[in-house]
């Protein structure tokens, strides 16, 4: 092989690794301050694409905070949050969503007195409804979510309608059965048990087909048995839908299986980044759960 | 699995007979009824309209308004102008009358569309401001709307002819008048409501929080309703004008004392359910105007009771009262009465604890 051949193999390699480790969310030295409390401090790292990351942390170290301000419910005091090379910061939560981040919620948040059909489908709903989300698509040179117009008054004749609602229900209910909940499709989601619910709601998050999932303690309220079972079914969450997942979790326990990277939050600071081992054996982190008289025992 | 369902050939087939039937069983009435029952029966159908446009507000989206009867007035005034001709107009404004209003005029249809078009537009600048208020709050702006809308119709003499109210109003509300306005807002209230728009204004009831994380703007669709909601409001208003055939702006003929009727009415078919509306409005309607003989002396168990007007509210009040306490979700609750329902319930029972 000629040298000419392989530098251009090699370039090749370098170019296709950026592109693997491609951040798709950059949180750039976000500060969140509420008058004297300052609940995430200078927070600066980034999501790869494709990764399992887990943000870890004590009781009121910040982590449902940064959820919020990366979700567009709160607008960071200092700092920008950029989405697949799109500066989200100033964005609307509905907007951010329709760009491709979808969440779940620390105390489930479903729409309990619709069936598990309809909540899913009710997360497909911004495809529709969307416009000046989608204007920011085009903006920045992405494809829009939606190219027809005028889906109110389709959706009231139903002219143009019927074949999209037709295809929302198929979609979801693919959506319900990939997640395993066919068996319940048109309960209440009031009537499901706790473990469902929380399936439920992923797969909620999952209609809106994001880029990004964010789990907000999704193992809270489980004991060991489910939470090993749940954590099992993101794994597959992430390999089946190809989606990047940031969770929280409180239970260190919980996450050391099955994340691929940690990055441990106390008192609104990053503490430490690193591999589930790294962190594992870290003193900080130690000391942030289990405070300084551990070396004393 | 499978639900137990009818086709949605059978369904079309099944609600087309049922408008067929119903158009028949109106075309008797129309012909038969005395007079009275025929004002009746018009009644029931003018706050159907109102029942059904005040639940998608109310019911469907969650907002909690008191501002109907504003929408009303507004519909009410505009229709009630245009319909009246400019000879009508200058004999009954004892203020003297802005040109432009006196020369204005169009037929019914012309009247009520544009009647409900101002309630509309009215809502939408109203909803700008007040719909980033939610709960309480916002019951109270609402309500404040209302009363706004009622005291300038009091004192803009020259547009809306004062506390004189605008009088020999032409009695263009027929039954089918009425009733075909009533098939066209269900239509196109349970057409939005069982599409994907109605289904993220469930959603923003349920959790407004949860709605916007899921991708849905909750206050341009809650303007939406609003705008909807007033639409219809404004044409039942027309309606209602042109079925009073004198209208003023006094408290009991459209101030807060319709908003509250309008809110019995839903509240007892079921909040959020549209022919649970329909129920509450019929059931409303015929119940106000029987009990009307309560307000003469009458005996009761060997008791004379004499003459008391406004008994008949005291005991709707009543009854409202029962009703809330063994029924709390009202008739119908968020169900609808339609012929899957209607199937399920005499032909596929599940067993308790069943899951399909």
């Amino acid at each position: 092989m000629s040298e000419d051949r392989v530098k251009q193999l090699e370039e090749k390699v370098a170019e296709l690794e950026v592109e693997v480790n491609k951040p798709i969310l950059i949180l750039d030295h976000v500060t969140m301050q509420f008058g004297g409390l300052i609940a995430v401090n200078d927070f600066h790292n980034k999501v790869i694409k494709g990764e399992l990351l887990g943000l870890i942390g004590p009781n009121g170290a910040g982590k449902t905070t940064v959820f919020n301000v990366i979700t567009g419910i709160y607008y960071p005091t200092k700092g920008r949050i950029i989405f697949d090379d799109i500066d989200i910061t100033p964005f609307r939560p509905y907007q951010i969503t329709h760009l491709g981040i979808a969440r779940t919620f620390q105390n489930i948040r479903l729409f309990y007195d619709l069936t598990v059909l309809d909540n899913v489908l009710v997360a497909q709903h911004h495809e529709l409804s969307n416009p000046d989300a989608d204007r920011i698509l085009i903006r920045n040179g992405k494809p829009p979510k939606n190219t027809k117009r005028f889906w109110f008054w389709r959706a009231v004749t139903k002219l143009g309608y019927i074949s999209k609602e037709r295809e929302m229900v198929e979609r979801a209910k693919d959506l319900i059965e990939r997640v395993g909940l066919s068996h319940v499709m048109y309960e209440k989601a009031s009537a499901l048990p706790y473990g469902e619910q929380r399936k439920l709601e992923i797969a909620r998050a999952l209609a809106t087909k994001p880029k990004l999932l964010l789990l907000d303690e999704p193992a809270a309220g489980m004991n060991p048995k489910e939470s090993e079972d749940l954590m099992e079914f993101i794994r597959k969450v992430r390999d089946d839908f190809n989606v990047t997942i940031l969770l929280i979790e409180h239970d260190m326990k919980v996450v050391m299986g099955v994340c691929e990277r940690i990055i441990v939050m106390d008192y609104g600071k990053i503490i430490a980044e690193g591999t589930p081992e790294e962190i594992q054996n870290n003193p900080r982190v130690i000391e942030a759960y289990l405070g300084k008289e551990w070396e004393n025992v | 699995m499978v639900e137990k369902r009818l086709s949605t050939k059978t369904q079309v087939i099944l609600t087309l007979i049922f408008i067929l039937v119903m158009a028949l069983l109106l075309w008797w009435a129309d012909k038969g009824f005395d007079s009275y029952k025929q004002r009746v029966l018009r009644l029931i159908g003018i706050y159907a309209i109102m029942a059904v446009s005040l639940n998608l507000i109310n019911g469907i989206t969650g907002i909690f308004s008191l501002g109907h009867a504003g929408f009303i007035l507004v519909g009410a005034y505009t229709a009630a102008i245009l319909t009246l001709t400019p000879a009508e107009k200058e004999m009954s404004y004892l203020f003297g009358i802005q040109p432009w209003i006196k020369n204005l005029h169009a037929d019914f249809f012309t009247a009520t569309l544009a009647g409900g078009a101002v309630a509309a537009f009215s809502a939408f600048l109203i909803g700008w401001p007040v719909l980033r208020l939610s709960g309480d709050y916002l019951a109270i702006a609402s309500l404040g709307f209302a009363e706004i809308v009622r005291i300038w119709a009091n004192n803009a003499l020259t547009v809306t002819n004062g506390p004189l109210g605008l009088k020999a109003i032409p009695e263009y509300s027929t039954t089918w008048w009425i009733y075909g306005w009533l098939l066209f807002t269900v239509v196109f209230i349970a057409s939005l409501v069982y599409s994907s728009y109605g289904r993220a204004l469930k959603a923003i009831r349920e959790d407004r929080i949860a709605a916007e994380a899921m991708g849905i703007n909750v206050f341009k669709h809650q303007l939406m309703s609003f705008v909807v909601g007033a639409f219809f409001a404004g044409v039942s208003g027309s309606l209602y004008a042109h079925w009073l055939t004198t209208i003023d702006p006094r408290i009991t003929t459209m101030g807060p004392m319709l908003t509250f009727y309008i809110l019995i009415m839903i509240v007892l078919g079921g909040l959020g359910s549209i022919t649970g509306s329909l129920i509450g409005a019929a059931v409303f309607a015929i119940l106000f105007e029987w009990l009307r003989d309560l307000e003469q002396p009458f005996s009761f168990f060997g008791i004379q009771v004499p003459g008391i007007p406004g008994m008949r509210i005291l005991v709707i009040s009543a009854l409202f009262i029962a009703v809330m306490i063994f029924w709390q979700r009202g008739i119908m609750g968020r169900e609808e009465l339609t012929w899957n329902n209607l199937y399920k319930w005499f032909f596929g029972r599940k067993k308790e604890g069943e899951r399909s």
